[in-house]
């Protein structure tokens, strides 16, 4: 764009033909390239932009065809708020994933550590064993779990059997993080080492701040898996409302009001927003966390 | 010389505690989360088990069951096959398609970038949710447009034939995550090899063929194999698209089978929960379980065996 900016002041000097046609080539490719591009921004717009408009109709019109809202209901959001227990799924959800971040960044910080820059036998089978977990839907192991969480530990009903096992490493983030430490040098650690650090030391003062970036996209990562979790509550809470995340209390919200689409359509916004608003806030380390995964090699 | 060796192999047996202590959780983790729960996978496989009596040995009966008789078993791998072939092929066409517009937009490419990018955010039971909404057959706004334009409206999640392509559309809305490991790609084909095509008057589509497509096939084999894997690991958004399109209202006595419409929507995932916490038979849903970890494995070793790719040399 700034060369097609600039081409007032070259076309004082009269151009050559050839010249003209180069550039008319351009524009034209400028033209077409951002058409496509904003006919693609309708197609990954309009959605987020229908659900707003639904949410704010009035319960009649939402029963309607129209697209615009006659008048803009606010008070449906106010709604949804009231809707028992909606404030609860927000304080489990925040719970969940607040909690169960950190245990992730605690406990996958050494273990990928240990795999990025620890020499041992069996390290490659141990990296091997982590991609599988990280590769194994969670249905696989359900059954089993479930029986230990319900039956042995007695914890159905509760947010725990989502939030203990993530205290003992996550596999995507173990794995993730050890991308990102073997973009660190070796001599780092070497250095410390000969300054008397102990692997402890080494980790917590050498790498640690070193590894922020990386640290936040699991971190991220960790947050919205949470934040997005159907199935763990599903399989673990659903048996006590009091237990419910936000991503199983809003479809059950769309069974308890199957015909307002404006209030279904509030709570989607509700539910929506945070992670959006996390992402602006954060949309370097996220992005960056996106290459990671095991593409950049 | 004794001393040497003997300081030499108390050094060792630090560094293994070292590495013992920094692996722990994770060998914690592993033995209780993975190991112990698979092998219990295959044990329970083997037996009748309801969550209330004991269970008993049943041979390979949980095994014949899913194969031959139960119902949903053949479609759902039907239906994954269909996900495999026309969802996943989509996903990484579209997915090059927005990232090399993306590479070449020059105006405003950081909104550009972060709009196509959103939709991926969006937590998969409120985007699904948005399109149950935005496809439904009576008031949803692009069968309203549709009508209005004259073009024929599809019933969308509430018929077989359109279920999966909704939900493929829903797909490739969230192309966000593809998107940014091409356009990452597409940047790290090295400048050069296009200005000596360029020189030989290579055509755009020679361009395309002979510099893009070599230097970005290893990402288009990844896009292709974690496509499969996340086929077949479809759950949240078929479950929750069958759902609210059937419109079962929860707690209201009735129970939502999934597959709605007509099993159009069913995935190995989904028989787990249907067999184990709606039928409580806990050994054929470990049957289906083994099946779903042995095909996720298959293409996971897949994706290791590439080199350079997933597992990058350590040191």
């Amino acid at each position: 764009m700034t060369q097609l900016l600039e081409r007032p002041v070259e076309s004082k000097v009269p151009a050559s033909p050839a010249e003209r046609t180069a550039r008319r080539k351009a524009l034209l490719e400028w033209i077409a390239i951002h058409s496509l591009g904003i006919a693609a921004a309708l197609f990954f717009t309009l959605p987020f932009v229908f659900v707003f408009l639904t949410s704010l109709m009035s319960d009649s019109q939402a029963l309607s065809r129209d697209l615009i809202p006659h008048t803009w209901e606010w008070s449906n959001y106010r709604k949804v708020f009231d809707t028992p227990g909606f404030l609860t799924w927000w304080k489990n959800t925040l719970i969940y994933a607040g909690l169960g971040t950190v245990l992730t960044v605690v406990s996958s910080v050494p273990v990928a550590y240990a795999l990025a820059k620890f020499r041992f036998r069996g390290r490659n089978l141990t990296l091997m064993l982590v991609i599988s977990m990280m590769m194994l839907p969670p249905q696989v192991v359900v059954i089993p779990m479930y029986l230990f969480w319900a039956k042995q530990l007695d914890l159905s009903g509760t947010l725990w059997p989502m939030i203990i096992p993530l205290a003992f490493g996550d596999a995507f983030s173990i794995f993730l993080l050890r991308q990102f430490l073997l973009t660190i040098p070796n001599e780092y650690v070497d250095a410390a080492k000969v300054d008397g650090c102990g692997d402890l030391r080494t980790l917590l003062k050498v790498i640690l701040p070193m590894a922020k970036p990386g640290i936040a996209a699991i971190a991220l990562f960790q947050f919205f898996n949470a934040w997005n979790d159907y199935f763990g509550p599903q399989i673990y809470a659903s048996e006590n409302p009091g237990a419910w995340t936000l991503s199983y209390g809003l479809e059950s919200f769309k069974g308890a009001h199957h015909t307002d689409w404006n209030l279904t359509m509030a709570a989607t916004v509700l539910v929506l927003a945070p992670v959006l608003l996390v992402f602006f806030f954060a949309q370097k380390a996220f992005v960056e966390g996106v290459t990671l995964t095991g593409v950049k090699g | 010389m004794a001393t040497t060796t003997h300081t030499l192999r108390a050094k060792h047996r630090r560094e293994r505690l070292r590495t013992l202590a920094f692996l722990s959780p994770w060998l914690i983790g592993f033995t209780v989360f993975f190991a112990y729960p698979m092998v219990s996978t295959v044990y329970f496989s083997f037996m009748h088990y309801d969550g209330f009596k004991p269970p008993t040995w049943s041979g390979t009966k949980n095994w014949t069951y899913v194969f031959e008789s139960y119902p949903y078993f053949w479609p759902a791998l039907r239906n994954t096959l269909w996900l495999v072939v026309i969802m996943v092929s989509l996903r990484v066409l579209f997915g090059l398609g927005i990232g090399m517009l993306i590479t070449k937009i020059k105006t405003g490419t950081g909104i550009f970038r972060t709009l196509f990018y959103l939709p991926y955010l969006a937590p998969p039971v409120a985007a699904t949710m948005a399109f149950a909404f935005l496809l439904n057959p009576g008031t949803g706004p692009v069968n309203s447009i549709l009508e209005k334009i004259g073009i024929p409206a599809p019933g969308w999640f509430n018929d077989p034939t359109w279920s999966k392509p909704a939900l493929t559309m829903l797909a490739l809305w969230g192309i966000g995550d593809l998107m940014v490991i091409f356009m990452a790609a597409l940047l790290d084909v090295p400048k050069e090899q296009y200005e000596a095509a360029e020189l030989d008057g290579a055509t755009p589509w020679q361009r395309f063929r002979y510099v893009t497509l070599p230097n970005i096939s290893p990402i288009i084999m990844f896009a292709v194999v974690t496509g499969v894997i996340g086929a077949m690991q479809y759950y949240t958004q078929p479950l929750v698209a069958g759902k609210v399109a059937s419109g079962v209202i929860q707690g209201a006595g009735t129970m939502f089978e999934p597959g709605y419409p007509e099993h159009s929507t069913l995935t190995l995932p989904q028989l787990v929960y249907n067999l184990g916490f709606q039928r409580f038979d806990y050994g054929s849903a470990c049957v289906v379980a083994l099946v779903l970890f042995a095909l996720s494995m298959a293409f996971t070793a897949l994706l290791m065996r590439r080199r350079g790719g997933l597992i990058q040399a350590g040191d």
